[in-house]
Parts: structure tokens; sequence; C-alpha cells
């Protein structure tokens, strides 16, 4: 019984526990769902899936299957986002323990309930249960917006290293806050436009609507709350990457404040899409530049100081060009961290950013299912990058070390990133190719991308299955994690997880 | 000695890679499809009754008020090369660096965001020079490519499906009733019910004789080929819509007649051999600037009821 009760202690209230079972789901969701799609359907896999789980897939019902299973997969990643905010942040240990709890029984009920509804039937208590637990989320964001509330006193910083107001105030946990806010508010946007369901309000995929001339305020509203939640959880991600890596100095007291403002923008400016449409793209570019000057300055950053920790470590006190590339690369976790914001430049930001530019000139020439191609590449880059990035610091979290930390680190930068630059190529593929010829490349890069991708997920599984088995065993490192967080013995006690965390991490905190 | 090991897994990944890769685009390079009588009269047309239809994914009632008549199958090259043959003969047709063009008379234009001008003037119809086209210029007629003469026809662009129909005094279809054509008026996902199998219509790898013929992408079927017969061991489903029309799903899109206001771009319906299934619901939409040809476009006309 004991076992039980430490082990269930571990998976639901130790940050890494937490992270490691919303992970897994997100796995088995992905693993399952990845499946109706696809080569998938083309091999036939999806038809044995659909009868062996008895799913009903309605043709009329596609697009709002859709949306509930973006919405079971976001949710379990903001879920873990927050663990990470919790176990870095400074707050009580009763706030961390309320939010943990809410924001897991929020996604497990969303996830469960929404694919069940969904995929198996519509009993509209599974809707109303799906609902519920989107509510709790909503919930649990009040209460960390209220925990990280960054004007309290004791949370006044007095390291000059870090960006702080005169008297004191983190501007990093300030920025934190204002992510928090501002995904609220933005969460809001969606629902109450979600909540005309059936009085009015249809079902729609974003990227079916991208050329009507007239959108509704209602799709409108629709089509920015799906922009803002991703850069949100985007948003979210570097400032917890420059928690991991300890951001601090000059670049940190730059970016902080861009990071702030440029968040207020790119929300204000998703907002007005409703009342202002005409001018609202101006505000977001604008937001969007400052965030991503934020982000190059946290990437400066850690690639400067995995290059000097890793020159030290060798006793070099200068180091030439390929000695310095080398102490850059020694790490793969905090390294892909970094260079998979900077590989979103070429995949999705690059992308978007030309595609913007030429968009009435080739893209439109281009049918619409064409361009819904780049649009839905362009969006499932995005989000790939960002759960690369968040196993990469999970992985450095669950203390992975040595060869496998090695081994991991790089099947998921070099293989992810051959997958996206090989959907890129294919998105943008009529730039290279008429529709006549194009056979070749759509084999080539559909080959690419699917056998890169597969590898990737090896790694994942390989790592997942490394922490189940860990397990199964008394003195596991589940164990150590348990107690470092100070759950094992006295559930409740303060977490202080700055400390508690940086037990589990030695490697990066001496500079790799 | 650990590079050597990681670069001899991925040495063989690369290899593993580029065999399957090159064995899938060699099986693209195309030969003469078999000649395919389906059965199915490519000139005959079929009567849509005036009256309320299910419209769209959601369901809206929509009431076109009169009768008209629609081609049972896709325009097929046969079909369109005798009428570029008429049509040149007429003087309506320009052939220039191996593409054939018209007049139109240019659309109202507003300035509308993202709204380009389309001014009077001469535009492409079909770009002989392109590798998918299935049509052949020999100096003075035009005539199918062997095997083609019962597929329908592709590359036309929005202008030349337009004059094609406009040669003949019929129209393109408006997508109201290009849809009441192809769903009747119960609301059904496809033509021929709400469920889809391999063998309903030609869509992304839906293992068609000529998909397996062409290789990869695959190629068009003949106009009205799901109709229930076996072809060289592939057996069909009978697919019509309730009106008896063929192809409303799948093989090619089809342009339809409307002309928006504040935009540019026309609209298409059906889906193609090169989408997913999803695309060839009834409701599924489409676009592209009037002047796209694509080898996954083609189109049919419709023409006012008989009294």
């Amino acid at each position: 019984m004991h076992a039980l009760k430490y082990r269930f202690n571990y998976l639901f209230r130790s940050t890494i526990g937490l992270a490691l079972v919303a992970i897994s789901l997100i796995a088995i969701v992905t693993a399952i769902w990845g499946m109706l799609s696809g080569p998938m359907v083309e091999w036939g896999v999806r038809d044995i899936v659909v009868r062996f789980l008895g799913m009903q897939l309605h043709p009329a019902e596609r697009e709002g299957r859709i949306i509930m299973l973006y919405h079971s997969i976001a949710m379990a990643v903001v879920a873990i986002e927050v663990y990470f905010i919790t176990g870095k942040m400074d707050m009580e240990g009763h706030q961390q323990s309320t939010i943990n709890a809410t924001v897991t029984a929020g996604y497990i009920i969303s996830m469960f309930f929404g694919l069940a509804f969904a995929y198996f039937g519509h009993n509209f208590v599974f809707h109303g249960l799906y609902l519920f637990g989107l509510s709790l989320m909503f919930f649990s964001g009040i209460l960390l917006a209220a925990a990280l509330w960054p004007w309290k006193k004791k949370y006044r910083i007095h390291d000059n290293s870090y960006s702080q107001t005169r008297g004191g105030v983190s501007l990093e946990r300030v920025a934190f806050f204002i992510m928090a806010a501002a995904t609220l508010g933005s969460a809001l946007f969606g629902a109450v436009t979600g909540s005309y369901w059936g009085n009015g309000h249809e079902t729609f995929l974003a990227e079916d609507l991208i050329r009507e001339p007239h959108k509704n305020p209602l799709q409108l509203a629709i089509i920015g709350h799906l922009h803002i939640m991703l850069t949100l959880i985007a948003v979210a991600l570097t400032l917890i990457i420059g928690r991991w890596v300890d951001f601090k100095g000059i670049l940190h007291k730059v970016a902080m404040p861009l990071m702030i403002v440029g968040t207020i923008i790119i929300t204000l400016g998703v907002w007005a899409v409703v009342p202002f449409e005409p001018i609202a793209h101006t505000i977001i570019y604008a937001g969007s530049v400052l965030v991503m000057l934020a982000a190059l300055m946290l990437v400066i950053f850690t690639w400067n100081k995995l290059i000097q920790t890793g020159l030290e470590k060798k006793g070099i006190q200068k180091g030439n060009f390929w000695q310095n590339v080398k102490a850059l690369v020694y790490d793969p976790l905090p390294f892909g961290a970094t260079w998979q914001m900077v590989f979103m430049n070429f995949t999705v930001s690059g992308i978007g950013i030309f595609m913007a530019v030429k968009l009435d000139e080739i893209f439109r020439v281009w049918p619409a299912r064409e361009e819904r191609i780049v649009l839905t590449g362009h969006w499932h880059i995005l989000s790939g990058i960002i759960a690369t990035i968040i196993l990469l610091y999970f992985a450095d979290l669950a203390g992975l070390k040595g060869r496998a930390r090695i081994w991991f680190g790089w099947s998921v930068i070099v293989f992810s990133d051959i997958a996206f630059a090989a959907v890129t190529i294919f998105a943008i593929k009529r730039l290279f190719v008429g529709e006549s010829e194009q056979q070749m490349l759509v084999n080539w890069s559909m080959l690419i991308a699917d056998a890169a991708l597969a590898l990737v997920l090896v790694a994942i599984a390989m790592f997942l299955l490394w922490r189940l088995f860990d397990l199964f065993k008394n003195d596991g490192r589940w164990m150590r994690e348990l107690d470092e967080q100070g759950l094992q013995i006295e559930p409740c006690k303060p977490v202080h997880s700055s400390t508690a965390l940086s037990a589990v991490r030695p490697e990066l905190d001496e500079g790799v | 000695m650990k590079v050597f090991k990681m670069g001899k897994i991925l040495f063989c990944i690369i290899l593993i890679l580029a065999v399957t890769g090159c064995a899938s685009g060699q099986a693209s390079s195309r030969t003469p499809p078999p000649v395919i009588d389906t059965g199915i009269d490519p000139e005959d047309w079929a009567r849509v009754p005036a009256g309320e239809f299910l419209e769209g994914l959601n369901h809206h009632e929509v009431m076109i008020d009169y009768d008209y008549e629609i081609m049972l199958t896709d325009v097929t090259n046969a079909q369109f090369a005798r009428y570029l043959n008429q049509a040149l003969q007429t003087g309506e047709l320009k052939l220039r660096d191996g593409n054939i063009l018209a007049h139109y008379p240019g659309d109202p234009f507003h300035s509308y965001n993202h709204e380009v001008e389309i001014p009077a003037g001469d535009y492409l119809h079909m770009p002989l020079s392109d590798p998918g086209v299935r049509i052949e210029f020999d100096g003075s007629s035009f005539y199918p490519k062997d095997g083609y003469a019962y597929h329908p026809v592709v590359l036309v662009s929005w202008f030349g499906a337009k004059a094609f129909c406009e040669f003949y005094d019929w129209r393109l279809p408006l997508e109201f009733e290009w849809e009441k054509a192809a769903r009747g008026t119960d609301g059904r996902a496809y033509p021929w019910g709400d469920e889809i199998a391999r063998n309903n219509a030609n869509y992304y790898s839906s293992h068609d004789l000529f998909e397996k013929i062409a290789g990869g992408l695959g190629d068009t079927t003949p106009v009205g080929f799901y109709n229930g017969d076996t072809y060289e061991g592939y057996q069909t489903l009978d697919s019509p819509s309730p009106f008896g029309l063929y192809d409303m799903a799948g093989n090619v899109w089809q342009w339809a007649g409307d002309i928006y206001e504040d935009t540019h771009l026309r609209y298409m319906r059906g889906g193609s051999k090169e989408n997913y299934e999803y695309n060839l619901r009834t409701w599924t939409r489409n676009n592209a600037s009037p002047g796209y040809s694509s080898p996954n476009v083609g189109f049919r006309c419709v023409r006012d009821a008989a009294p």
C-alpha cells in the first residue's frame, strides 16, 4: 500500500512525476490518433484502429473532432508548462499543490471526456465534463496568475544581475505574470465564442476560411484565439527555458522588458482582430518583433554560457572557433532547446514572413488547398518545435545523463529538424516544381519526414520506457526525486523549487 | 570510434531512404493507360428539379426555384479537343507560345483586401506545353492523347472552362447548383451516401487501377469509372449521385461559375485524385485565381432545363 501511495505521490504531486504523466498521456494520444491520418490511412492502419477501438468517424463531424483533439493535447501541454512554472518560481507550497492539482484534474478530465465525446459517440454528459475540465484549467490559470503576482514584497529581488525595477520587483516574474494574465484573457476570447455553439456559431477550421473576404466576428475571434494561445505557450516556454539556464546579466535586463511589452502588444493586437482587423496584423507584427528579440537574447546568453563553461571544463581560457563550437554542442539538451528556437526561424517565421510578403503574387495564385498545406505545415512544425523543447528540458529535469543524454538529445534535435525541413519543403513545393512533375519531390519529402519523425518517436519511447521501468524499482530514481521535492514524508511541505530542481540537474549549474 | 558507429547508422538510414525514394520516383513515369469503356455516356445530361436542399456542413436550407440540367460526367478530353477544333475555326481562340488563350471581358474590381484586378484581355485557357496535358496539337487540329479520350479534361483554367460551356450556350454550374446535384436533398456527405470506401472514387491513395499503373499520386480515371463494374480485376462500387451523376467526388476538382464580390478567386468543388477523402465531401470548397490550371482540375456544364 505504501509502495502505491509513494508512487501516486510521485506521479501526481512532484513536478517531474506530473510532467511525466502528462507527457506519457500525450504520447499515448499521439500514438493512437496519429494512426488516423497521413500514411497510416494509405496503409490501411486507420481502418484497423477504428474498428478495434470502436471509433465513430462520421464525415460531417471531422472538424469538431479535430477541434476537440487539438484542445485535448493543448491542455496537457499547458499543464506541463504550469508544472514547470510552479516548480521553478517561488510561491507558497499550498499554492503550488493547489494549482498543480487543479490543472491536473482539468487536463485529464478534458482530455478523457473530450476524446470520448468526439470519437466514441456523442454522449453529451461527456461534452459537459469536457467543458468542466476546460473550466478547471481556466480556474487553475487564475490561481497561477495570483500566485505569480510580482508586486508582493517577499518576491522582490536584491541580486542586480537580474532584470528588476528600482523597487526590486523582478521583471522576469512580471513577464510570467503578464503571460498568465494574457493567456486567461485569450482563453476567454475563444471560450465566449465557443459558447455560442448551437446558437448560430458553427464549427469550422480556421484554415478553411483563409481566403474568405468577409469573416464574421465570431470567426475572427476563433482565428485570433488559436493564434494567440500557441504564441503564449511559446512565450511561457521561452521564459521557462530562461529560468532553466539561469538567464541573467545585461541581456536579461534588456530582454525582460521587451518580453513584457511584446506579450502585451501581441495579445492586444490579436484581440483587436475582431473590431480593427485591418490594423491588427501590424500591431501583432510589432509585438512579435519585441518577443523574438527577447528570445534572441536568451539564445545568445545560453550559447555564450555553454561555450564559457565548456571551455572552462577543458581548462581552456580562450578557445578558437572549433573549440568554441565543440563546447557549445557538448551538451545537446540546453543547446538543443535554444537551437530549436533558432531553427524555428527557418521553418516557421521565415516561411511565414515570405508568405506574407508574396501572398497575392505567389500563394493566392495557387489553389486554397495548397495554401492550406503551407499553413497547417507551419503551425504543426511550430507545435512540434515547442514539443521538442519541452522534451529536451524535461530530459534534463528527469536526470538523463551520460551516453543516453547525448543520444537522446541529438536524436531529438537532428531527426526532428530533418522532419521539419522535409515538411517545409513539401509545403512550399509549388515554388520549385509544377503539379505534373511533383511526384519525386512528394515521395522524397514525405518519406524523409515520416522516417525522421519515426526515429524521434523511437527516442522518446525509449526515454519514457526508461522512466517507466524505474517506477518498478523500490529504490528507483523516482524515490530520490520524491525525497528531493520533500513529498515523501511531508506531502504539503512548502517547496522552494529552484533549490530542489537544481539538485537533479547538476550538469547545467556546473556549466555543463 | 563512436562517430564511426553513428556514421554507419546514418549511412544505412540514408541508403534505405534512397532505395525506397527512388523506387517510388521511378513508379511515377507515365505509360498510356488502358482504354476502358465505362458505358456512361459523357454526352448525357441529368435533370435536377426545383426545390430546397440541405447545403454545407451545417445543413442550411437553400431553395433553387428552377429546374436545370447538368452533365452526367466531367467534360472529357475528347469533348474538349472537339471544342478546341471548332473554336479555333471560328477564331475565338489564340495559340501563343504553346498556350491556348482567348479574350475575357474582365471583372468588376473593388480594390478589396487581397483582391486582384482581372481587367479585360487575353487569358490562358490551357498550357499545351505542360506535361500533364492530355490533349495534343499537330499544327492543324487537336486530339486526345492515347488512352485519355474518356478521361476528364484537365489543366483547363476557369476562363477555359467558362468559354467551353458558353461556346455551346451552356454555363458553369453555380456552387449551389453543383452541390444540390452532388448530394440531392437528404444532406448526405458523399454523392452515394455517408461512408466512403476506396472503390467509391478516385482519391489520394485509393489504390485504384490507374494509381497502380501510374504509381504514387496516380492518374485520372475514365469518367463514370465507379459504376459497379470490374475492370482488369479491379472491382468498383456503383457511386452515382441521387440524380445519377458520376465523378461528383474525386478524380478532378470542378470549376464553379460564381463570381463573388470583393474577391477575384474562383471556386471548385468535389476533390481530386490527389486529395485525401475528406476533401471529397460534397460541401468542401477549393479556390484559385481564374487563370490557374492543374492536372487535378476539370469541370462540367449546366444548362436550362427543357420545358
